[in-house]
Parts: C-alpha cells; sequence; structure tokens
C-alpha cells in the first residue's frame, strides 16, 4: 500500500507529559505531489514533522519516509530529504556560507569535493549570494529564512520538508518561495508544505491535509477537498431582481435576494443552461457569475475556527 | 533515485569544521588569552616584587625569580584548580546544550549527523581544548619567563638538574599530563549538556562539579573515596618533575580520567540517543 508515497503514516501519535500532540495520524503524501500540511498553530503540525524526521520519537505508530522506516533507516533516508524546521537555526559568529558548510559536513553522504559549488549555488538559489560571507548575525528573519531553505537545498533532494516557510518573508519573497517550490516539484521532488495560511497552500499545492488539534480532518487533492460542487452558487446582477427570482424559481431552484445580487445554489445545474431560461423570462441580464465553494469556507468549517487562531 | 549509494564518511569532515568552528569563536580565543594572561602577570607581578623567597613549596613561585622556566610550572599548577575547570566547562558543558539553543541541533541531526557521532565528535572538539588550553599556558609562561628572567638548569623536586632543553620537554610534558586531566571533567560536562537547553546551566553545573570534586577531596573523612574523585590527581603533575619521572601517577590519572569518560560518555549517549529533540 506504500507503493507511490513520499511519507506514510499509520496511527502516528506523540504524547507529551499526558496531553496528546498528535493522536492517529494517517498521513498519505504521494509522491511528487506539493503538498499542504494545514492547520492553526498549535495543531501539532511541527510535532508531526519532527516525528517524520526522527528528532521526536512517536508514542504510537510508524511513519516511512521515502519508502523506508523511520527513525529506523534515518541515516539513509536523511540525506535525501531536504528540512526546514520551525524556522532557520544558525550560528550568528558564522558566515552564511560558513554556516551552509558546516550542515554539509555533518551529512556523511555529501561530497566535500563539490562542497563550495553545491553552496554557491543553493545561496544563488535564493538570492543571498551577496550575503553568503555576512554573519548571520547580521542578517534579517528573512535572509535567515532564505538561508534555512538554502541549507534544505544542498543537494538534490527527493523528498523537501519545509515548515513555514515564508515565515518572516516579505511579499516578494513570499512569491519567490511559491515560484521555487514549484520549481523543485517540476524537478521531480515530493515537496511537504506546513502552513497556517491557507492562501499559501492554495496557491502552490496539488493535496493538503488539514489538522486539528493533534488529529487529521482531511486530506486529499484540492479539488477532493473542495468537495461536491453541488454548494457552487449563482450569483446575478439584474435590474429585474423579482423577475429573475421568478423565472429562477420556475427552474426549480431556490434564489434569494442577497443585496444588489439574485444569487442561487446551482445545485449541480449549470449556468449556461439557466442564461437562457432567464432571458426568455424577460429579465434583463447585466452579469452573470459563479462562486465555487472556496476552501477557506470548507477548511473553516473543518477546523471550526479561522486559521490564525491558537486552538 | 536509483544511483548507487555512494559511501558515507566516517565523520572526519565534520570534526574537522567542529575543531575549526571552536577556533574561530571569539569566545575561546577570549578564553586562551585569559589562560595566557595568568603566566604573564606571575611573571610580572614577581618582577615587580622580586622580594626575598617566602619558601613556601611547591608552588614554584619562589624559584620564578631565579629560573624563568619556572613560570609556566607555576602558572599551570595556578590554574588547574579554577581557570582551567571554568572554560573547559564552558566548552563541554555548551556542546550539545549550546547546538539546542542555537537552534542547530535540529538542522546537524537532520543533515543526519547522527546522535552518537555528533557527540563523539563534539567530545573530541572539547578534547583538542582540553590540550590547547595548557599549551598556552605553558608556552605563554615560557615566553614570560625568558623575557623576564634568567633562564637555566633546571633543579628538580628530586634534586636533580636538568638541562633547559630537558626542562622545556618537562613543561610540555605537564601540559600534556593536565589535558589528561581535564579529559573526565569534559565527558562530565557532555552529559550534564546533553540534560538541558540551556548552555549557561550545563556550564555552570560543570564547573560547580568540578569545584564539588576538590572540596570533598579536600575533606579527611572521605578519604575512601578520594582515589575515585575526578580531580584527585590532578595536582600530581608534580611528580613529572622528579627524575626518573614518577609514570606511576600519569598511568593512574590517564587510567581515572579513562573511567570518567566510559562512565558520562555511556550516560551521554544513552540520554541523547533516547532524547526528543525540541528546540
Amino acid at each position: 500500500m506504500s507503493a507511490g508515497l513520499a511519507v506514510e503514516t499509520d496511527g502516528l501519535g506523540k504524547r507529551f507529559r499526558g496531553r496528546d500532540a498528535v493522536t492517529d495520524l494517517a498521513l498519505a503524501v504521494p509522491a511528487g505531489s506539493v503538498f499542504g500540511f494545514l492547520g492553526p498553530n498549535g495543531s501539532g503540525k511541527t510535532t508531526t514533522i519532527r516525528m517524520l524526521l526522527g528528532l521526536v520519537s512517536p508514542t504510537s505508530g510508524s511513519a516511512r519516509l521515502l519508502d523506508a522506516p523511520m527513525p529506523d533507516r534515518a541515516a539513509a533516508v536523511l540525506p535525501r530529504v531536504g528540512a526546514l524546521v520551525e524556522g532557520p537555526g544558525f550560528a550568528g559568529y558564522l558566515s552564511g556560507a560558513a554556516n551552509l558548510a558546516r550542515l554539509d559536513s555533518a551529512d556523511p553522504l555529501a561530497d566535500p569535493r563539490t562542497r563550495r559549488r553545491r553552496i554557491g549555488e543553493a545561496l544563488d538559489r535564493v538570492g543571498l549570494s551577496a550575503a553568503a560571507g555576512k554573519r548571520v548575525k547580521a542578517y534579517s528573519l528573512g535572509m535567515k529564512q532564505r538561508l534555512g531553505i538554502a541549507n534544505a537545498l544542498l543537494r538534490p533532494r527527493d523528498l523537501l520538508v519545509l515548515d513555514e516557510p515564508t515565515n518572516g518573508l516579505d511579499p516578494q519573497g513570499t512569491r519567490e518561495v511559491r515560484t521555487l517550490v514549484r520549481g523543485l516539484a517540476d524537478d521531480g521532488a515530493t515537496v511537504f508544505v506546513s502552513s497556517h495560511l491557507l492562501a499559501e497552500i492554495e496557491q502552490m499545492c496539488t493535496h493538503a491535509a488539514v489538522m486539528r488539534a493533534g488529529r487529521l480532518v482531511a486530506q486529499g487533492t484540492l479539488d477532493e477537498l473542495r468537495g461536491p460542487s453541488a454548494d457552487d452558487r449563482l450569483h446575478l446582477s439584474t435590474p429585474d431582481p423579482e423577475a429573475a427570482i421568478a423565472a429562477l424559481a420556475g427552474a426549480g431552484l431556490e434564489p434569494s435576494r442577497a443585496g444588489a445580487e439574485v444569487v442561487a445554489p446551482l445545485r449541480g445545474r449549470a449556468v449556461e443552461d439557466l442564461v437562457p431560461v432567464l432571458v426568455a423570462a424577460g429579465v434583463r441580464v447585466r452579469g452573470v457569475r459563479m462562486a465555487e465553494t472556496s476552501l477557506e469556507e470548507r477548511f473553516v468549517a473543518l477546523t471550526g475556527e479561522g486559521f490564525d487562531v491558537e486552538s | 533515485m536509483s544511483s548507487p549509494e555512494p559511501r558515507a564518511r566516517i565523520g572526519l569532515p565534520l570534526l574537522a569544521t567542529e575543531i575549526a568552528v571552536l577556533f574561530r569563536r571569539k569566545r575561546t580565543w577570549a578564553m586562551l588569552l585569559a589562560l595566557a594572561a595568568v603566566p604573564v602577570l606571575v611573571g610580572v607581578a614577581i618582577r615587580i616584587a622580586s622580594g626575598p623567597d617566602s619558601g613556601r613549596a611547591p608552588s614554584f613561585l619562589s624559584q620564578v625569580a631565579g629560573n624563568g622556566l619556572f613560570v609556566g610550572i607555576a602558572a599551570l599548577v595556578l590554574t588547574i584548580p579554577l581557570f582551567l575547570p571554568l572554560t573547559v566547562g564552558v566548552v563541554a558543558g555548551d556542546t550539545i546544550a549550546g547546538e539546542a539553543a542555537q537552534g542547530t541541533l535540529r538542522y546537524l541531526l537532520v543533515a543526519p549527523a547522527g546522535r552518537a557521532r555528533l557527540l563523539v565528535v563534539k567530545f573530541i572538539g572539547a578534547a583538542v581544548f582540553c590540550f590547547a588550553a595548557p599549551l598556552v599556558v605553558a608556552a605563554a609562561g615560557t615566553l614570560t619567563g625568558l623575557a623576564l628572567f634568567p633562564v637555566g638548569p633546571v633543579t628538580l623536586l628530586s634534586g636533580d638538574q636538568v638541562g633547559v632543553g630537558e626542562g622545556l620537554l618537562r613543561l610540555l610534558l605537564l601540559a600534556l599530563y593536565t589535558g589528561v586531566s581535564m579529559l573526565g571533567l569534559t565527558a562530565v560536562g557532555l552529559f550534564v549538556s546533553t540534560l538541558t537547553d540551556v548552555p549557561v546551566g550545563a556550564m555552570a553545573a560543570t564547573v560547580v562539579l568540578a569545584v564539588t570534586s576538590q572540596v570533598l577531596d579536600q575533606l579527611p573523612q572521605l578519604e575512601a573515596i578520594h582515589p575515585f574523585l575526578l580531580s584527585d590527581s590532578w595536582l600530581g603533575l608534580v611528580d613529572l618533575l622528579r627524575q626518573p619521572p614518577e609514570w606511576s601517577t600519569f598511568g593512574g590519572n590517564a587510567l581515572l580520567q579513562l573511567g570518567y569518560v566510559v562512565v558520562f560518555g555511556a550516560l551521554a549517549y544513552g540520554r541523547f540517543t533516547t532524547r526528543d529533540v525540541l528546540a
């Protein structure tokens, strides 16, 4: 059953001092996907990531990374995994390049002969070449974040685990990270991105999972998560709202007025079939649009709260 | 993905960067400079005062005015009880807790450094400092002695005289002895460092343990445990100033320190390889 999965967990759980941080987690991250790991702060995302990477041992269940059990096979698997975990961590008294060299030397499979070139390329990829020789102490939060991403890119990776990669970045930097993530996926890597920001996940991911209070409440492709299109609605702008309501009701819908518009749940009907009905009834149509259920509505329904709220 | 797996390296690159980083830190240089200042202060103070010998052996201070080679010896004996353990405690206590506080521990482990490998590399790095520190004291002492005092054949504790060359060799031996003496404390510090994410706490605890060991060593009521105390043979280095050198003290001390390294190394391993890394 693990075929084609880059990350797979089975009943994964972690208890800290009698409190469940993660409970019975069954993640399935398809290889090659850009997988969004979404949930409010404190919903267990980082604990899960720490378990996947072998930093924290699970109190129940098991995890597999790139088809190998963790943490037993960590030495063989982790060189193929690039990670950014809970923000960047670097020695402030060393330069950005020296910090990367240090972490690269900790990887027993990294080739010291190509180290300098790989560090240069990774720094270039995140736009830090100019600051490579500067002490990290003098870096801004955004620069440290980029350096953290550069560390994850020191070698070609099969899996990237990026915990809140756009944290601390300005809008420009956020856009760059998004482009970078898509580029990595195009190169064939699986990207596992956690975030508490829905918009971010919606813009870069193909799949997503939603956490709430340590439990998985949904996972699948973004389309699957959006749910049935039966919830889509027709929004009609017209100077003849009464006539429009009558016509739509005649077509079997339940229209209502919403401000200047007439709104009706589509219930599987196509908008293009309804416009002729309106025109035939003499309704002057100014504008028609279809509103899909947004992920946001869906996720707020799943998590029962907004995404910036502590659970 | 299917490319043949490259051979893993044992960890020499990591050890090389560990040592390079240790000696690139300002803190390391500040501590070595402070240690080097001890023989300079001793030399200058004796040169200025140059009063009659108080005759209280074996602090070697009384011999300094007559022979500059004794500056290094006196400085080593002066720094062993507190200054050296203090700096060793800082380096050893910082090993794991310092990485945790900095946020680099998780990245080293994910790299993956391997927990056991990281511990070994950290211990060796700190051990290098254990030898560097007394060597700096001895070197600074020799230079101070050459600059301020006459230098001549050295009269050993046994009454024999050896030439300047042999005297310098003995000083080097004393420094090596002192380096070995600090290895047990390094292992203790490494273990304490795996217990916390607060480096200052680990450093302080390590130094306190070093001082406690010496206090216990002073209590005659605890004579039974004296041979097993970390610091019991720290001042035994003077036995190398006999003719022939008293090697049994060196061997006994090395064995004791090895015991501490094994026990506290095992404790550190047990703790570090099983703990959750949350920092």
